[in-house]
């Protein structure tokens, strides 16, 4: 029979795909059983946390502990939540943003309180790694030559120069809003533009004052001058290591090789390791296995991969957040666009859920799922499956609602069960309807799953984000031309099952009678 | 055979079909004829339970159709409707088998039982292996008869099943399908708007109106003794073009 074996391929792929995801959760249970004796890093979207980030795995792997780095994993709430759910042992961090961002509402005022805040955390943090990584104030070293420029207030004095801050810095109130209260700076001359274009900017002369970080890479590379902030107006950002309390019990050598890093990092330091990765384009792990060896006189190994090991390692990591979650999503979302059809009011519901779902902004239902999920994987693969839901439900649904009423009802007079009904004739004549959303949905799951590199699960939103990072056109290219390609050949795939699915009269329904009577 | 009493049907608030009586003995062609709208088609979708009444009781050699007899009853009961309802991605050999198939029948038997139906409606053995798109609408209409008359049905319904042709070839299957009747024997209901085709099938004519039986009864006894006015200017609704035709000719 032949729709029975159509039927029969079918659940043989679900009945496989289903195996590979329980497979692949069976796996994952077993690696985080495994992480309960190493020790797992985090480190923020920017190339100094990475390098930092590199650094604390380096010397934890010293003690001969397992070590991971979950390498920009996203900004502070993402790696705060993570090291507190104990996802992560440890990141660095900036005393600024720990006093004035993640525990603004305690007002803490020292060091000393912060200490104790974390503790009652149950985390601990290193003393200060040496560098001030605040907001700072630059100018071209020539020009404040020739203006005689020292400090922030001597900008008094020079209302005539064009002044471009980062959009974060003209939003925040303790940016230039607040600076220029406190200096009472007179320019009125004040844009906002992003950040690295502002380099460029004062680079090619259209801007002249700037906001940076202090450790910046490119103020050595555009030969600035950070002015003095003469009247202590920023916060200070001294870089430290904040991890969780338990590494101490689990792991005192690898809580006491963080400590050594403190005070020996200064800015400049920082500001030159950063431009090793960020202008000559060096590995993070080997400039940090670098200044470890200079600083501490540690000898560490390690290995960079090679660009094809990177592409495969995102390849496998995307595919198998595509797999996972398509598959799971065709195997709910079928079920559920027939329950849409045959139960009319329920399937308002169910579309409307599934609607509801699809307007989410994919980047937040990403981050939705962090709380429920953690990072990595999971909250990915979960992101991922609400996603697909709704282009094969709404197929489905509509699939079996245009078949036409005579061939229902021929089935139905034939004395035929729902069910078989739905097997031999209903099914069948759908496939192309069904198919054409799944492959919607496979499309925009390919897609979606570059952002999930954002939490922490890799695939080829690896190195895009970390090309946008380093400002590095190749490195994005080599994320953005896979994940075009994969979209194209999972495509081709399903347009490979549907000419072997669909019965060959669908295919040529354009075909008009041939033969009379 | 079937027993049709007090069966009344509602689409909303208006009434498609009043409280109805029928009685259809075996062996009989009976033929529902009327205006669109009339109910015809209502009371044979009734008699295959595709909808269910809201009131009265349809009796079937006996039982009671119920939602949980349904099944087993429509088995027994052969469903034609105007184009044919055939399945476009089955081949003619898999629409007309697809239930014996379910039903998980012997594969010779119904090979067998195959060639018997396609002898019956003249259906040549090198039509089995196409689809339903490939063939004609004459043939189609074969090839839903074939499905209808596959597990032996006690009963056979054909909802206007001719109405989609064109005249030449209608008129062909008319001749064919009637000896066929003849041949099996078979109880047969037959839904219509043509008043010859109605004559030319019926034994007994069921004429409908708004949802009601206005007459019961042989042709003749509908065009000789009308029970209301409106059963001769039915008959006559129709026979009137004809009748200037050979008025024309002379």
């Amino acid at each position: 029979m032949k729709a029975k074996q159509r039927v029969g391929v079918m659940l043989l792929g679900f009945c496989a795909l289903l195996a590979i995801t329980v497979a692949s959760t069976v796996t994952n249970a077993a690696t985080s059983a495994k992480e309960l004796v190493s020790i797992t890093i985090g480190s923020k979207v920017f190339t100094e946390s990475v390098i930092l980030g590199e650094m604390l795995r380096h010397l934890a792997q010293q003690t001969g502990i397992e070590t991971h780095h979950q390498r920009q994993l996203g900004g502070t709430r993402v790696l705060w939540n993570a090291l507190l759910s104990g996802e992560i042992d440890a990141y660095p961090e900036y005393t600024g943003t720990l006093l004035q961002e993640i525990m603004v509402k305690e007002n803490l005022q020292t060091e000393a309180e912060l200490k104790q805040a974390l503790t009652a955390h149950g985390l601990r943090m290193t003393p200060a790694l040496g560098f001030n990584n605040t907001y700072a104030i630059g100018i071209k070293a020539e020009l404040a030559e020739r203006l005689r420029l020292q400090s922030i207030s001597d900008l008094k004095n020079h209302p005539e120069l064009v002044l471009g801050f980062s959009n974060e810095f003209m939003d925040r109130a303790d940016g230039w809003p607040g600076l220029q209260q406190a200096y009472r700076l007179p320019h009125q001359n004040v844009r906002g533009l992003d950040h690295d274009l502002a380099y460029r900017g004062i680079a090619s002369g259209t801007l002249q004052v700037i906001d940076l970080y202090a450790t910046d890479a490119e103020i050595a590379y555009y030969k600035l001058r950070t002015l003095e902030d003469d009247l202590n107006y920023f916060p200070v950002y001294n870089a430290v290591i904040v991890y969780r309390a338990d590494v101490e019990q689990r792991a005192p050598e690898v809580a006491a090789m963080f400590n050594r890093l403190a005070g020996r990092i200064d800015a400049a330091t920082m500001s030159s390791l950063n431009a090793q990765v960020k202008l000559n384009g060096e590995a993070e792990s080997a400039v940090a296995a670098g200044f470890l060896k200079q600083a501490l006189n540690l000898h560490v190994g390690y290995q960079i991969q090679t660009a094809w090991q990177r592409f495969w390692k995102h390849t496998a990591e995307h595919l198998i957040l595509v797999g996972i979650s398509l598959s799971a999503a065709i195997f709910f979302a079928v079920p559920l666009g027939i329950l849409a059809a045959r139960r009319e009011r329920l399937g308002a519901i169910v579309l409307g859920v599934a609607g509801i779902l699809q307007t989410i902004p994919s980047l937040a239902l990403f981050v939705f799922m962090i709380p429920l999920l953690g990072i990595g994987g999971p909250p990915a693969i979960m992101a991922l499956f609400l996603y697909s839901l709704l282009p094969i439900i709404r197929n489905t649904y509509a699939g079996l609602k245009d078949i036409p009423p005579a061939i229902v009802e021929s089935a139905q007079a034939l004395g035929l069960s729902s069910r078989a009904r739905l097997r031999i004739v209903e099914l069948p004549l759908a496939t192309r309807t069904i198919l054409a959303g799944i492959k919607t949905s496979a499309v925009i799951n390919v897609g979606t799953a570059s952002l999930s590199a954002l939490i922490g699960a890799g695939g080829y939103g690896q190195p895009i984000l970390t090309g946008i990072r380093l400002d590095d056109m190749g490195l994005i290219l080599q994320g953005a031309i896979p994940a075009a390609m994969l979209a194209l050949l999972v495509q081709g795939l399903f347009e490979l099952i549907e000419r072997g699915l669909l019965p060959k009269e669908l295919r040529m329904q354009t075909n008009e009678v041939k033969s009379a009577s | 055979m079937l027993l049709i009493s007090q069966v009344s049907k509602h689409y909303g608030d208006a009434p498609v079909l009043a409280p109805t009586d029928l009685q259809i003995p075996g062996g009989e062609t009976l033929v529902l004829i009327g205006p669109s709208g009339c109910g015809k088609s209502t009371l044979l979708r009734l008699i295959t339970g595709l909808i269910q009444p809201d009131s009265g009781i349809i009796t079937f050699e006996g039982t009671e159709l119920s939602p949980e007899n349904i099944l087993q009853i429509r088995q027994r009961m052969g469903y034609v409707i105007q184009e044919g309802g055939l399945f476009p991605h089955l081949s003619v050999r898999d629409n007309v088998t697809v239930m014996a198939r379910y039903l998980r029948r012997d594969a010779r038997w119904i090979d067998g039982r195959l060639n018997e139906v396609a002898q019956l409606v003249r259906l040549p053995e090198k039509m089995m292996r196409r689809f339903p798109a490939e063939l004609s609408g004459g043939q189609r209409q074969r090839v839903s008869l074939m499905r209808a008359l596959m597990l032996d049905p006690d009963l056979l319904l054909l909802d206007e099943p001719l109405g989609a042709l064109d005249p030449m070839i209608r008129y062909e299957l008319q001749q064919e399908l009637k000896a066929i009747f003849a041949q099996l024997g078979k109880t047969v209901v037959m839904v219509t708007h043509d008043i010859a085709e109605a004559a030319f099938f019926g034994h007994t004519l069921v004429l409908m109106r708004d949802g009601r039986i206005v007459q019961t009864g042989p042709f003749n006894e509908l065009a000789q003794t009308p029970a209301e006015p409106f059963v001769e200017q039915f008959i006559t609704a129709q026979r009137e073009p004809m009748a200037q035709l050979v008025e024309a000719l002379r």
